[in-house]
């Protein structure tokens, strides 16, 4: 009888949904690393160890210059950390990783050794998507990993309909859309489309190094280099792909609904 | 039977020199293998290499009862060649793509139009099979859909709620993974090789990683492969829970849907405990692996996987428990056992027709060697049977790993690979959680690739879908697609 085993499984469960934003923040696997800082001055004078690592080459060094990371186009797969003979490459173990401005993930220079965690909505926009938010997810090349674990948001331990957020089905009943993938050619007009359809004012959040840079595809014919050349992007989640804790912090930062947990610092 | 044929014979992760694969000129190579596929044999891949002017078509067939892959081609042909796929219709995508690739027009094939090539902004997915009449009513849906998924269009043809014929066209999600390969290995291959389709991330590096091996003439050590086989399962385990969970969902049977869906990221981070990363991106190199399973972290895995299985089994007596799901998934979406032989169905969706055809049973290579895992099959080709196969899967997956991480292999877990020989061809399958992952590389003379063609279980199983669509109410779309759960990025690639 399955009416009354599950009612009984719910009974001995009781609610399934993370105490987090209220509650601590549940931890990310311990070799996820989190995000990751530069400090180029360790780096030894002239060495390139990380840099033929990179599997996107998001690490770049000009001669005489500090090493600079490019956390958009970073896959973390910690080649660069284990190459690093200085430890000047570093996990920091920190979930938060979404940014505003795409020049905020360029790490390595001095006072940016870490990213520079996004800002909130102001006035207007977080009054009218502060506490509903409604998103079209198009998957422009996505390999269907960052549109998973965005999916994931949704099931019972994650519970994205407490904040107010859903994913709709029709970009007129949307306030923005949600990017994943570098934007092939085959989605170029596709997503264009869809954005226009998408009623004023309206957000556009690029989740993955993909949708950000291009990822393992940047430079590749067949595709763009992220979403942000065709249409304007508002928030940078990276990852490949990133966690869902991870996007829902960027989604909960933008919104300015992290009143009681860790806020931008 | 196989000993018979006049195709060079190799095993599954193995190679051999390019020059000893036997030729005949293409209409020669297309008969040969037609009377290969009629005495049992199965196209694994079909494809082009260019060379010089002209192209090299090459045929890798798999006789599953025999254990062995088998691998003909033919002398350099421009222009066309008779098609295959007027009497094979499991050649029929292939021929499109080796048109599409390199202008070789297959004569006479029934439905030659696009594959994945971009045109302008959008794929060029050229005219729709049209049903005319005064009731038939035409639907098209995509390539953006109203759920959190990869983008295609599909183009039905209905006759009130019944569908006459559905045509799925893709391309959206090209990204030219092959064409970046020529040349390669470069720094990105493996990255892109674990984003081909990225639930599959452990099927296609594995896959690559064997390839390459293969190419230098051997093979990852035995704890790496162990280790490879363990990410395997538990990939297939998170996978088809989700499904399990959607499937429910679509039918409205919330106490599974819900529970799947967070058991689902619980195996996921089963695979992240492994490497950091919850789709095992970083695992698998070539030689290898990267990240060790120690002996506690080993324990602690199984530990949280039995649980973890718990749940999975009790979520899905519920669904079977219940005679409105029951009622919902017989005797939709069915494709029949002989079709599913003509259009070559592999995996699951395969196995859910009753066809036995699991590449770590019929071509066992790596850790497959050494330790089976019983093939599920069920009859019907519904997509109950889909739902089912899945279902015991998950219990077969389950008792392997259970069974493997008490007794881990001793050893390295990384070894130089080598070089990869010059002009020679190697094959790797893997059972991915979908079905037949196919990798093949051919080397040019100073051993890098000269071509690389990769073969996602979806290129053969879209077609699937499209049967499994006739005769059926188009409301019944969203169970049928779910049933199959098709990757639209590694049909495009």
């Amino acid at each position: 009888m399955f009416v009354l085993d599950t009612l009984i499984h719910r009974l001995k469960r009781g609610c399934e949904t993370m105490p987090y934003p209220q509650g601590p923040a549940p931890a990310l696997p311990d070799r996820h690393g989190g995000a990751l800082r530069v400090d180029a001055a360790r780096c030894a004078d002239g060495c390139q160890a990380c840099i033929p690592v990179c599997p996107t080459q998001a690490i770049a060094r000009k001669p005489g210059g500090p090493v600079a990371l490019d956390l958009g186009r970073c896959l973390f797969c910690a080649e660069c950390i284990e190459a690093c003979p200085t430890q000047a490459i570093t996990q920091t173990g920190d979930h938060r990783m979404a940014v505003r401005r795409r020049e905020d993930l360029l790490l390595g220079a001095p006072g940016q050794e870490e990213l520079r965690l996004a800002v909130a909505l102001d006035g207007k926009l977080r009054k009218l998507f502060g506490r509903s938010l409604r998103l079209r997810q198009v998957s422009a090349g996505g390999c269907n990993a960052c549109e998973a674990d965005t999916n994931v948001l949704g099931t019972i331990g994650w519970d994205l309909g407490r904040f107010g957020i859903q994913f709709v089905a029709s970009p007129r009943h949307a306030d923005g859309l949600l990017i994943t993938g570098p934007v092939t050619k085959g989605m170029e007009l596709a997503l264009r489309k869809t954005w226009e359809a998408v009623p004023a004012p309206k957000l556009v959040i690029a989740v993955g190094a993909c949708a950000i840079s291009g990822g393992p595809f940047v430079d590749h014919a067949e595709a763009n280099n992220g979403a942000e050349g065709i249409v304007p992007v508002d928030l940078f989640i990276p990852g490949c792909p990133p966690h869902p804790l991870t996007i829902l912090d960027g989604l909960l930062r933008l919104l300015d609904r992290l009143e009681n947990s860790d806020k931008a610092v | 039977m196989s000993a018979e044929t006049p195709f060079a014979l190799l095993a599954n992760a193995t190679s051999l020199p390019w020059a000893d694969i036997p030729e005949w000129p293409a209409a020669e190579l297309v008969r040969t293998t037609a009377k290969e596929l009629d005495r049992g044999a199965r196209l694994c891949a079909w494809f082009g290499v260019p060379e010089g002017g002209a192209v090299r078509l090459v045929a890798l067939l798999a006789y599953d009862a025999d254990n062995t892959l088998a691998v003909g081609r033919s002398t350099p042909c421009t222009g066309g060649y008779p098609a295959l796929t007027v009497t094979h219709t499991q050649a029929h995508m292939f021929e499109r793509e080796v048109w599409e690739q390199h202008g070789l027009t297959p004569e006479g094939h029934p439905w030659l139009k696009p594959v994945r090539r971009t045109d302008g902004l959008a794929p060029a997915n050229g005219e729709f099979f049209r049903v005319e009449g005064p009731e038939v009513h035409e639907v098209a849906v995509g390539p953006v859909h109203a759920g959190i998924i990869e983008p295609g269009h599909f183009r039905f043809q209905c006759a009130g709620e019944e569908v006459l014929h559905l045509e799925i066209a893709l391309g959206y999600q090209h990204r030219g993974v092959e064409t970046a390969l020529a040349g390669g290995p470069h720094r990105a291959t493996m990255s892109q090789m674990e984003t081909v389709s990225g639930d599959t991330t452990i099927a296609h590096a594995t896959a690559h990683a064997t390839v390459l091996e293969a190419l230098a003439g051997g093979e990852a050590p035995l704890r790496a492969q162990w280790l490879r086989a363990i990410a395997l399962e538990l990939e297939r385990l998170a996978n088809h829970t989700g499904d399990l969970g959607a499937l429910a969902n679509d039918v409205a049977f919330l106490p599974t849907s819900a529970a799947c869906g967070k058991i689902r990221g619980d195996f996921l981070n089963l695979t992240a405990m492994l490497c950091g990363n919850r789709f095992g991106r970083g695992l698998v190199r070539p030689g290898g692996c990267r990240q060790e399973l120690d002996e506690a972290r080993a324990r602690t895995l199984l530990e949280r996987l039995i649980v973890a299985l718990a749940d999975t089994e009790q979520a899905a007596t519920w669904l079977w428990d219940a005679a409105s799901v029951r009622g919902r998934f017989e005797n939709v979406g069915t494709v029949f056992p002989a079709q599913a032989t003509e259009i070559g169905l592999v995996g699951l969706a395969a196995r859910a027709c009753g066809l036995v055809r699991d590449v770590r049973y019929d071509h066992p290579a790596g850790w497959h060697r050494f330790a089976q895992v019983p093939v599920v099959v069920w009859p019907g080709g519904d997509v109950f049977a889909r739902a089912r196969v899945r279902s015991l899967e998950i219990q077969r997956s389950g008792d392997f790993l259970r069974e493997q991480l008490a007794g881990p292999v001793e050893g390295e877990l990384h070894a130089d690979p080598g070089a990869p020989a010059p002009e020679t061809l190697a094959v790797a399958l893997v059972e991915g959680w979908r079905g037949e992952v196919c990798h093949v590389a051919l080397t040019d003379a100073a051993g890098r690739f000269r071509r690389y063609k990769i073969v996602d279980p979806s290129f053969h199983n879209w077609t699937g879908l499209a049967l499994a669509l006739r005769g059926t109410a188009i409301s019944d779309f969203p169970i049928c697609n779910k049933s199959f759960n098709l990757s639209y990025c590694g049909f495009d690639l």
